[in-house]
Order: C-alpha cells, then structure tokens, then sequence
C-alpha cells in the first residue's frame, strides 16, 4: 500500500493561535479518508496544508511525492472548500465548463461531473439561484471534473438529502476505487462508517488514524460518537498536563 | 488556451448581468448628452470636455467594475480554488484584461459614434485614435482596480479606492487647471500620475489631423503603467494564505 499523502509535524498557526500542533499521518493511494472532529479542531486547516494554500509554520505535507502546492500537482489535485466558490453569476453549466477548460477538459467532462453531482435538471440555472445544497454540489462538480488523483473535499455533504448524500458518498466510492484518494471532512458520524480510514481530531492533534472498526474497537463500543468520546477521556485522563504539542503516541497502528 | 477561457467566462459574467451592461454603454452617452445641452453656447468649450471625458469615462468606470469584480474573486474563495488548479496569475490577470479591454471597446465605440453624429464633436484628427486611447484607458483602470482590490476587504472598502486613485488623476491632469498654471509641487505629482498622459494624447488627437510623435509617447506611457500596475497586482495574487 503507498501513501498518497504524508505529514509530517505539521504545525500551523493561523493570526497568533495555534491550530495544528505537530500533527503527522500518513493517507493510503486510493482510499477515501474521514477528517473527523468538531467545529474548530483544525479539519480544514489540515485539508488547506494538504491542498497547499496555507502558510505553514513548520513541518512536511508530500503528496504524491511533492511537496504540497507544487506546480506539478495542480493538474493532479481537486479541492473543494466549505463555502462554496463558484461563480454565483454563472449557470452550473458555465461553471463546471470553465474549470473543465482549466484542465484542458471539454463540455462533454463538464456536463458529465454537473450529472454525477445530480444537478443535470438545474445545469442551465444562475448558481446565484440554487439552495444552499445545490449551490454546494455545483462547486462539488467543479472539483470532481477533473477526475484529479487527489481530491481533498471539506463538508461536501451538508445540508444535502439523505438520499442524495448516499449517492454521492457512491461517487466518492467509485472514484477510491478508480485509483484516486479521497479526504473527505464531515462531523456526522454516521458518515464516517463510510471511510476506509478515520482521522479523528480534536484541537489541533490527531486522536485515531485507523479503520473504523479498530477505532470502535480501541473505544470498546459500536457507536463511533461515543468511541470518539472514550477516546478523548482515556486521553485527558492519560495526560492531565495541558497539551504537549501533539503527540500522538496512542494512536493504533 | 486558459486565458482565453478565462476572458469568455469573465464576459459570459457580464452578459449575465444585462443592466450592468446598459448601463456601462448608456452611462457615458447619455452624461456627453448632458455636457452637450451645458455648454450649447460655447462649443469649443464642449469640444474641449467631451474630448477628455471620452478617456475618462471608461477608465473610471472599468476601475470600479474591476476592483468589486476581483474582490469578489477574493471574497468568494474562486481567487483561491483557481490558483490551485493549472491557470497561471497571468492567465487571470489577462483574462480579465482582455475582457474589460473588450467591454470598454464597446462602450467606447458607442460613446464617440453619438459624441461625432449627433453631437457635432469636432477633433483634428481621427476618432479611431481617441477610441484606441480610451480603450488604454479603459485597460489601465482596470490594472489599477485590479491591484486596488489587494487592499479593500469589503465591497465598502472597494468602492472608496475611486475617490482615492480616480479623482485625483482627474483633478491634476490638466482638464480643470492647465498644468502650466499649477504650482510646481503640483505638477511634479500630476508628472507621475498616468491619467495626466492620457489626456494630453486625447488633447493631441484634437489638435492635430495626424497623429504627433507626443501622442505616441504618451499612449506608450499609459500601457507602461498599465504593465506595471498589473506586475503588482500579480504580486498581491498569494497561493498561500495564513
């Protein structure tokens, strides 16, 4: 198994706080990988070092065997942020064409990705005027259309339909199993029984790496929000002094 | 190839938002209207005015539309998502110099077609040089909004860096004071600022069946500062962000 993506004591610092703490993991080549952990432990942080958008304070991301945000990667890699950005005064069509074209791609890749995210009946349609969820697959087929060897995807299943969001998690499937690896944040648990791999993290440091069942294994419990909560326990209790810059000593191998 | 998809997106934006474009092409007309039933007395006064005005519209207007259109770029997290994937800063930056540069051919265009027929503009020379000048313009303007928009985070902000770089340029460049009559420190400033070149190759234009060697350094002076107004925006373009 080669990794498609390693840290290595990753440290980051957004403005004076510190947000990544000597973080270091390692992501398998086609697999599809669980960013978990609340609101504010540092998931897109992570997911920007990987993508090679954030200014670093020290440590390694190598993905692919490159450092991250090298030239060589941008045709390779595929990246959806949170909020989505697209053009809202674009039709999706006109969107998803124009980052085809970044990639020297045609209508036909375009209108395919517009079709794979379910939003083929709204693909003439201002981005401006889609729901939120719309809104948010039209910049999902915008990072899918390049059909890129690593896709680092932040949230791209909020606020979608239950329905939906199974077929999508079906594509993030197929793409794994096309070879490419797939970073996927989300703090819905139930999403995480999806992953090949877990990332559980928690103010900055990595709490598990593992596949989910040893996750829930090591926690000693089926549920993964209650596996997540023993695992923060066991580690409060198993270090009373405040945090020592990250290290994840306990996490399964 | 990318730059080229780059500007069809950026007017495919325009063409989205139609009173945005009647506007850019009505505004300028219908304000040489205005200056034409001021100064019904005197029409060398409004040969004189609209002549400059003819420049200064597009660049004004292409600045603002500029520097809120980039910030938007900024705001939205496209700027970002784009300098991940394969296009260069100066597939960007030219894309959208192209496409404004097209948009204030346009607007140009019909602007001096109602200002020589309906309006009885008189110039020396020809309206092709001071559509091509007003298209420099047009294409500085945008530079500057282009780079502006590194220092503006709100669309508040945005609109504020006209006043800023717009009127003074507009104030020094020799339109409501001749430069000869200002005070030296004055016209030192006027010296560095690229709108004053602009003017003084449309007053050429005016004044000259053919086009002077003074025309041409002046136009030369405008696309250096526009060259250097987009060498610092790219500056401001940062693939990595804390």
């Amino acid at each position: 198994m080669t990794s498609a993506i390693e840290v290595a004591d990753l440290v980051v610092h957004r403005g004076a706080r510190p947000v990544l703490h000597g973080l270091s993991c390692t992501i398998p080549e086609g697999s599809v990988t669980g960013l978990l952990g609340p609101s504010g432990s540092g998931k897109t942080t992570l997911m920007r070092a990987i993508v090679g958008v954030q200014v670093v304070r020290s440590g390694t991301v190598t993905v692919l065997g490159h450092p991250a945000g090298d030239a060589k990667l941008r045709q390779r890699i595929g990246y959806l942020t949170q909020a989505p950005s697209v053009y809202a005064d674009l039709t999706v069509r006109e969107n998803a064409r124009y980052f085809a074209a970044l990639y020297g791609l045609g209508a036909a890749e375009a209108d395919a990705a517009v079709r794979d995210v379910g939003l083929a009946d709204a693909a003439g349609q201002l981005v401006g005027n889609l729901s939120g969820g719309q809104r948010s697959r039209a910049s999902l087929a915008c990072a899918i259309v390049s059909k890129p060897k690593v896709l680092i995807l932040d949230e791209p299943t909020v606020g979608q339909d239950p329905v939906l969001r199974d077929e999508l998690w079906a594509q993030f499937r197929g793409l794994a199993e096309a070879g490419s690896t797939l970073v996927v944040s989300s703090h819905v648990m139930d999403e995480a029984n999806r992953c090949d791999r877990l990332l559980l993290i928690r103010e900055g440091s990595l709490i598990a790496d593992d596949t989910p069942a040893a996750v829930k294994a090591a926690a000693g419990t089926d549920d993964l929000d209650q596996a997540f909560l023993t695992l923060i326990r066991r580690r409060e209790t198993a270090v009373p002094a405040p945090r020592s810059g990250g290290a994840d000593s306990e996490v399964p191998a | 190839m990318i730059l080229l998809h780059t500007t069809g997106r950026i007017l495919r934006q325009l063409r989205h938002d139609r009173r945005t474009v009647a506007m850019l092409v009505a505004v300028p007309t219908l304000l040489l209207t205005l200056l034409y039933f001021m100064y019904q007395e005197s029409e060398f006064v409004f040969d004189r005015i609209a002549l400059i005005m003819l420049g200064v519209f597009p660049f004004v207007i292409m600045f603002l539309i500029t520097s809120i259109a980039m910030l938007r770029e900024r705001t939205t997290g496209t700027l970002e998502r784009l300098l991940t994937t394969p296009l260069r800063k100066t597939d960007l930056l030219f894309g959208y110099g192209l496409a404004f540069g097209l948009a204030a051919a346009l607007q140009a265009a019909v602007a001096a077609a109602l200002a020589y027929l309906l309006l009885d503009l008189d110039t020396r020379g020809a309206a092709g040089y001071v559509i091509l000048i007003a298209v420099a313009n047009a294409v500085l303007g945008m530079a500057l909004g282009l780079l502006a928009s590194a220092f503006a985070k709100t669309e508040f902000q945005a609109v504020q860096f006209m006043p800023v770089i717009a009127v003074p340029q507009l104030l020094l460049c020799g339109l409501f004071v001749p430069r000869d009559a200002m005070a030296g420190w004055l016209q030192a400033v006027s010296d560095a600022l690229p709108l004053t070149y602009a003017v003084e190759a449309l007053q050429e234009v005016g004044a000259h069946a053919e086009p002077t060697g003074t025309m041409w350094r002046d136009f030369a002076i405008v696309a250096g500062a526009v060259v250097v107004a987009l060498v610092a925006a790219a500056g401001t373009l940062r693939r990595r962000t804390p």
